[in-house]
């Protein structure tokens, strides 16, 4: 039979203040076990929690970013359940009254423009980790974690392939670094996703029984998971079985999903308003001030790229999709690179070094690349050293002059030097010259390729080949 | 010198004047533990140590005529106030040998105003009762009859300061936990505004409604103790800055014109004759001293006691989850996976009303019967606010006693919880709507036992209510509980 696809997606996202939710600790990544926490993260007896109100402020952010209504009232609630990792053995979450309601996001898919639905987005705090196998019989716990605030972006179930889903977090992500509420690092576990997924007869209206597969860590493990899913269901209904509503763990190394605990073993979570907190109130003043103070995003600077700085719209697309390319690229700019050459240099080199090493910073500034493309307009350097040069930028984050004048590498443009290497090329290729002078021009290309092979591809082509042109002129 | 005379106006005088030095008063009150408290057990620990050399701080800051009314002042604490390098138990089981590295801000607020800490007092378990018997660690007498219980959960607070083992005490109040075993033991004692004291360092019970508060000789003793505790507190979200100033100003203004309500539901069927007749002669003063007692009524006093039980269960059944046996406090031996290690780490810890107010609690947060108790509580607390708003608006406070009866026997209550709630009739509702409420001794029973009265005041109302208290105080002066023997 032939299905639908309907997929829902909740996005977990560190948010990137320095202190964590309730007290001050610091919400850095890594750390010896439980060097980063106090009595309140760690939820000692008798400690409270107290609201950091940047974290409110970012949440804010990222609803206004992401289309949200930013509620003028909304309260953290307590979330009850037992785990060695929850200190409190509750969570401080939102139920009923989240930060964010009903925004929404644009994705393309296939050149068509499609608009996600987003639910709602509640503020959370984060719990600890359990680290097993370093005792022989039992298991650790670090509460680093414990405190760090998170967001949760809940989504519509408007995303119906795996390739929208996505495209969605995809979306989601550049959009909230884009605003710089969250680093996203997938791999420090700084966005991680839960895919909820249904399948139902192609047609029909009604929902079919979702399942939900939890923290995928990857766009491609979303990917695989959803798919591996929809094949799983698939053969569940075309057996005329029944899909039960269950939490399923993805396993990314056996690219298979697992069972952990079905709706009737799901937690009652007790839901109750926090009394230690009071409620979190915006003014629409405060709003409107958030909204004012949100940077240019995606979408924003592809117009300005494709309409102002007359940039294609397949490049302003892929410079645009990460806030460090695109901020590479205005920096550039800014410092007065021409746009074209700039986002040609971007979308080759830059992102063919990126794509290499697999990574998502740029160690060095855009203004940079302009100095690079300037040494190439004065001739300097030749395009071809110049390629070179950025790799090597790349790797060592020094100025393209520092590396032109270590490896030597200026364009050699001193005729008497010239003269010199010409005349030994002449010198040592009679069988060439001849042929030249018996009229084959191709001897011409090989005679110049020798010049720059001698001079390590440094010498100006143009005073090269009129120099060569010269003397063979003369031996006429 | 009997120090159970010493107020601490009085004390900081010969303080100042050189009658008596920090250090000495201090070794007298700790040499009065020792041989008074085997009677009593109203001390979980005994700081000797710190108190002394605490006790020499204070002397140099006498000395040098620094410091304020409270320096050198010996004191002790409910066991549920943390206290950095001090156990805090509790009086649990749980948290028998558990130290914090952190002082709740109320005791370090004293101490930074130069009180000296004697000890650590016994309590209810986790503050959960109503008198001191669900102790882990021992059971409290009350110094008017070493028979009787002294109330709780505030028991072994109430039972110090009335058998002259500290000059003052702080306890908590959930459910009228200061105001109950004051009215037992003789002794004043004040729960304030919800938000008026940090609970920074208070281990939770009910945390919306929990609240610390002085235990006192005298009405002007709980004034200059509230001066110190209170304030807005960077570590508690719901603490305020109440802007009132100082409590103690205006305290001997009298009550001529003061309109005093009284609600017929406070002195009906169930207060015992005892009770009763003293609260009446206390009105009949009120109006004496010129203030205008009027009957009137609150309807919603019957859903208080319902509406106290969901909610404060409810808060307990989360807050006491943390204690699982992972990080500190007990844990049992006897497990062979993790759900056995919370199981029986919180079967063997735990005593029986802990066990009843969590059960209880979890039941009222479920799923499905969430409307029915939890959300409807909420709402009869909204009703209860509303019309305590109401009566606000009319009188300057309500007059009424603290409990239905005087102090019972040990063990009476034990086997009838359901009764025991009951005795907190007049005083839950208070905290349910977050109101300042203070009980001073009245009179004694036909058996000799004291009886107390209660004052509540609207929010942030509480210079209004001890000016109220101080003035019956000055024509009734409050009996001295009976000296224990050795």
């Amino acid at each position: 039979m032939k299905y639908d696809v309907v997929i829902g997606l909740e996005i977990h996202v560190e948010l990137d203040t320095k202190s964590k939710i309730f007290c001050g600790c610091t919400t850095k990544f890594g750390g010896d076990a439980n060097t980063h926490c106090c009595p309140i993260c760690t939820s000692m007896p008798g400690t409270l929690p107290v609201m950091n109100e940047k974290v409110v402020e970012y949440a804010a952010k990222a609803g206004l970013a992401l289309n949200c209504e930013v509620a003028n009232f909304s309260k953290m609630d307590r979330k009850n359940y037992f785990y060695p990792d929850l200190p409190k053995a509750y969570q401080i979450s939102q139920f009923d009254l989240p930060i964010c309601n009903g925004g929404y996001v644009g994705i393309e898919i296939e050149g068509e423009e499609k608009r996600i639905g987003i639910t709602r987005i509640h503020m959370e705090e984060d719990a600890g980790k359990l680290i097993h196998d370093q005792l022989d019989n039992g298991s650790l716990v670090d509460y680093n974690r414990c405190g760090v605030p998170l967001i949760e972006i809940v989504s519509e179930p408007d995303m119906s392939s795996p390739e929208e889903a996505r495209a969605y977090a995809e979306k989601v992500r550049s959009i909230l670094q884009y605003v710089g509420v969250s680093d996203c690092k997938m791999q420090e576990g700084s966005l991680r996703v839960d895919v909820n997924l249904s399948l139902k007869p192609t047609g029909q209206k009604e929902f079919g029984t979702r399942t939900e597969m939890k923290n995928l860590n990857s766009f491609r493990s979303i990917l695989r998971a959803a798919e591996s899913e929809i094949k799983r269901q698939s053969r569940v209904l075309d057996e005329s079985g029944v899909i039960v509503q269950e939490t399923r763990r993805w396993d990314d190394d056996a690219g298979k999903s697992y069972s952990m605990r079905s709706k009737e073993e799901a937690h009652d979570y007790r839901y109750f308003p926090e009394p230690d907190l009071v409620p979190i109130e915006l003014s629409e003043d405060i709003i409107k001030t958030y909204k004012e103070s949100l940077p240019e995003l995606p979408h924003e600077r592809f117009v300005r790229y494709t309409e102002d700085l007359g940039i294609p719209e397949y490049d302003a697309k892929l410079i645009t999709v990460s806030v460090k390319t695109s901020d590479f690229f205005d920096q550039a700019v800014v410092a007065g690179a021409d746009a074209k050459s700039a986002s040609n240099w971007i979308m080759g080199d830059l992102m063919r070094l990126m794509k290499e090493v697999d990574t998502e910073d740029i160690p060095f500034n855009g203004d940079r690349l302009h100095s690079l493309i300037k040494l190439i307009e004065k001739g300097t350097i030749s395009n071809n050293i110049a390629k070179k040069v950025f790799a090597e930028m790349f790797k060592s984050g020094k100025t393209p002059q520092e590396i032109v004048k270590e490896k030597d590498l200026e364009v050699v443009s001193d005729t008497g030097e010239l003269e010199q290497v010409v005349d030994k090329i002449i010198e040592t290729n009679p069988k060439s010259i001849e042929d030249y002078l018996g009229g084959k021009q191709k001897a011409m290309g090989f005679l110049m390729g020798q010049v720059m092979k001698e001079t390590r591809g440094k010498a100006n082509p143009q005073m090269v080949s009129k120099i060569l042109r010269e003397k063979l002129e003369t031996l006429k | 010198m009997d120090l159970r005379k010493l107020t601490i106006k009085t004390t900081a005088k010969a303080l100042r004047e050189k009658e008596i030095s920090a250090v000495e008063l201090t070794e007298n009150f700790i040499k009065r533990i020792e041989n008074v408290d085997s009677k009593i057990d109203s001390f979980v620990l005994v700081c000797r140590e710190k108190a002394i050399s605490d006790a020499k701080v204070a002397q140099i800051h006498l000395d040098n005529d620094e410091g304020n009314v409270l320096t050198g002042i010996p004191m002790a604490v409910k066991d549920n106030m943390c206290t950095k390098g001090i156990t805090t138990t509790c009086s649990s089981h749980m948290l028998e040998n558990f130290t914090p590295s952190y002082s709740s801000t109320a005791v370090e607020n004293l101490q930074n105003d130069g009180a000296v800490l004697l000890g650590k007092l016994n309590l209810d378990e986790f503050a959960m009762g109503g008198s001191t018997e669900s102790s882990y660690i021992k059971k409290t007498k009350n110094p008017w009859g070493l028979k009787r219980v002294p109330g709780g959960s505030s028991g072994g607070s109430a039972a110090a300061v009335a058998s002259g083992q500290a000059i003052f005490s702080l306890g908590s109040d959930t459910g009228g936990s200061i105001r109950q075993p004051a009215s037992f033991c003789g002794v004043v004692g004040l729960k304030p505004t919800y938000g008026t004291v940090s609970r920074y360092g208070l281990v939770a019970f009910a945390s919306s409604l929990d609240q610390i508060g002085p235990i006192t000789k005298t009405v002007e003793d709980s004034a200059i103790v509230l001066n110190s505790i209170s304030g807005k507190d960077q570590l508690d979200a719901t603490s305020v800055n109440s802007g009132v100033g100082d409590y103690t100003e205006g305290i001997s203004g009298g009550v001529k014109g003061m309109r005093i309500g009284i609600p017929k539901q406070y002195l009906a069927e169930g207060v015992a004759p005892g009770v009763s007749e003293n609260v009446k002669l206390a009105i009949r003063e009120y109006e004496k001293m010129g203030a205008v007692c009027e009957e009137t009524s609150l309807e919603l006093a019957d859903y208080a006691i319902a509406a106290y039980y969901i909610i404060s269960s409810a808060e307990a059944s989360s807050n006491l989850a943390r204690y699982d046996g992972i990080k500190y406090g007990y844990r049992s031996s006897n497990f062979k996976n993790l759900i056995e290690l919370y199981k029986n780490t919180r079967s063997e810890a735990f005593g029986a009303e802990v066990k009843r107010r969590i059960m209880l609690g979890t039941y009222v947060l479920s799923s499905g019967y969430y409307d029915a108790y939890y959300k409807k509580a909420l709402q009869i607390r909204t009703l209860i606010k509303d019309e305590f708003d109401g009566l606000f608006n009319k009188f300057d406070c309500i007059l009424g006693p603290t409990a239905p009866t005087t102090a019972y026997n040990i063990g009476e209550m034990a086997d009838d919880p359901l009764q025991m709630y009951l005795g907190d009739v007049f005083t839950v509702s208070v905290n349910i709507a977050g109101l300042p409420a203070i009980s001073i001794p009245c009179g004694l029973d036909e058996i000799g036992l004291p009886v107390g009265m209660q004052l509540i005041g609207k929010a942030f109302g509480e210079k209004t209510i001890l000016r109220a208290a101080y003035a019956y105080e000055q024509e009734h002066p409050f009996a001295l509980a009976p000296e224990v023997t050795a």
